[in-house]
């Protein structure tokens, strides 16, 4: 089959409306990617027919949501070639997966002065705050991985940052500012070598190209549903089942637990001990309409896709006078996230423009503001593709920047 | 096009040649601000005696409309008192939260009028912003209250 981008876009309503009077472009997937007809369907159809509270109710509707909601789950462990679905934890988004084992696994492994937990610089804040706060409570240290001019990991030096006092590592699978694809392979190799734990913050990779948790070798991933065609509302933790099964709660309240009373309580496994309250149930309805949807495209030919896109927009930017490329420069482990300067002239001021013309990027500091530093800059603008993006919409960019340089020039 | 509303050619002018632009001594009050939803930052420095403001300067990193907003406050609050700069502070300020309902006083705010368009942009509000808050800031350390004088605050 080959990918036909035309009857891919039929399919997401919300490509054929206007924006200031210009058909829109849209090009800040990395941000929160549209949704398809299914996905917007599947969720209105359990809202309409089967909406119930999952795992408690012996009545049809509960027994029926309960249903759908452990099939979503099943589909995410699918996905990504979890050993079992009592490895997909729900969240709230990427943000809660990574606080989850900050506090759980920081807890578990008694951190104390003198234990090392390795970042990097490439990070998104919610892959640097929680571990700083990791760092406060513990007393434990905080390292982290530079970032070469080319926009990858500096892992010279790995052998010395992941050493015997190191703990957890915790790092990028694909930037969301540089677009970098890590290869991860030998940080996981080292970190298990001293018996470190590796979580991979997969929010930009899992969405974009094939990931099996397998191969990558990991301990726990985090992914987000709305970057991956889904409903916002809805994140997945993928860990070992081994050591969730080990880990204390996070948050505490219904469902997690196994009995209570007035004197204590004892927890439910995994993943239901780290499911507090009532779940985004409609939003895993969602969310697995979401990853049938990327099956039956399949991840290879949405990879490879965005590879073309990527190479394409990264010769046509090449050409517009004054527009300079963060990050790899080729898309050879690189993906299609693509942030650029305009010589001159702010990101802001950069996406006003865009917007008139209809075309929607991001700028500002991507909330990865050492990633911003480390290249000099206080802000970039962004534009980022997905299985919807087309040619044409990249020359509308290179249209509108010619615009940038005119309204600033 | 209805860019032409936000990039009004008197605040491309002022992004392209700021006025009163660098940091300068003496001064006695000085506020360093961020937008910390996009990283702008802006530090204003006041030399205020006797109640008059005898210098305003300030160094930032920001967009189009925050710098222009700066090399306008210059222009309009330097030499000024403390009440008249907190009545064009209130002009400016009421202006930017008028959501372009705000008919603009030009013998009050000079240049500061090309911000009316800016208004209606609300994610660019804060830029516009950025200096003057900065500004009261730093006067409130230098001991002058710039707000003193405003008895109605716009919602």
């Amino acid at each position: 089959m080959t990918f036909d981008v035309a009857r891919i876009r039929a399919d997401f309503p919300i490509l054929s409306r206007e924006v200031n009077g210009h058909p829109l472009v849209y090009l800040d997937s990395a941000n929160t990617s549209q949704k398809p007809a299914q996905v917007i369907k599947a969720m209105r159809l359990h809202n309409e027919r089967h909406n119930g509270n999952v795992s408690r109710s012996v009545h049809t509707l509960g027994t029926e949501a309960t249903s759908a909601y452990e099939e979503a789950r099943g589909k995410v462990a699918a996905f990504i070639g979890a050993a079992t679905p009592d490895e997909i934890v729900f969240t709230k988004n990427s943000t809660e997966a990574i606080n989850l084992v900050a506090h759980s696994l920081g807890q578990h492994l008694a951190l104390k002065p003198g234990d090392e937990i390795v970042i990097s610089e490439m990070e998104h804040h919610s892959n640097i705050v929680p571990w700083q706060l990791l760092c406060e409570r513990t007393g434990a240290t905080l390292r982290w991985f530079g970032v070469t001019d080319e926009g990858r990991l500096a892992l010279d030096s790995i052998d010395e940052l992941i050493n015997e006092r190191t703990k957890i590592v915790s790092v990028v699978h694909m930037s969301n500012v540089l677009g970098t694809i890590n290869d991860v392979a030998p940080i996981v190799a080292r970190a298990h070598e001293v018996g470190a734990l590796v979580l991979l913050d997969c929010s930009q990779s899992v969405p974009h190209l094939p990931v099996d948790v397998q191969q990558l070798g990991a301990d726990f991933i985090a992914f987000t549903g709305h970057k991956m065609l889904g409903p916002t509302g809805i994140g997945v933790l993928w860990g070992r089942y081994d050591l969730l099964a080990a880990m204390p709660p996070f948050l505490a309240g219904g469902s997690m637990i196994e009995t209570v009373t007035m004197t204590g309580t004892t927890y439910a496994p995994p993943p239901a001990r780290f499911e507090a309250g009532t779940p985004p149930i409609a939003e895993a309805v969602g969310l697995g309409a979401a990853v049938d949807y990327l099956n039956a495209l399949g991840m290879e030919a949405v990879h490879r896709h965005e590879q073309e896109i990527t190479a394409y927009a990264l010769k046509t930017l090449a050409d517009v006078p004054g527009v300079s490329i963060f990050g790899p420069a080729t898309p050879e482990g690189r993906g299609g996230t693509l942030s650029f300067a305009v010589d001159g002239v702010h990101p802001h001021d950069v996406g006003q423009v865009l917007d008139a013309l209809g075309v929607e990027v991001r700028v500002g500091h991507h909330c990865a503001k050492p990633t911003c530093v480390r290249f000099g800059v206080p802000a970039m603008t962004r534009a980022s593709f997905y299985l919807y993006t087309t040619t044409d919409e990249i020359d509308s960019l290179a249209r509108g920047l010619d615009q940038v340089r005119k309204v600033f020039g | 096009m209805m860019l032409d509303g936000l990039y009004q050619e008197i605040i491309l002018d002022h992004y392209k040649h700021p006025h009163g632009r660098g940091l300068r001594d003496p001064f006695n009050g000085e506020a360093h601000h961020v937008n910390p939803t996009c990283g702008d930052e802006i530090t204003v420095r006041v030399a205020a005696s006797s109640d008059t403001f005898s210098d305003i300067s300030y160094d930032g990193l920001g967009c189009s409309i925050s710098q222009a907003s700066a090399s306008v406050l210059h222009e309009l609050l330097q030499g000024r008192t403390a009440a008249e700069a907190a009545g064009i502070q209130d002009a400016f300020v009421a202006l930017m939260q008028g959501r372009g309902q705000v008919e603009p006083d030009e013998d009050v705010l000079g240049d500061g009028i090309a911000f009316a368009g800016v208004a209606k942009f609300p994610a660019r509000v804060k830029c516009a912003l950025l200096p003057w808050m900065a500004f009261k800031d730093a006067a409130a350390r230098a001991g002058v209250d710039v707000t003193a004088a405003s008895s109605e605050v716009k919602a």
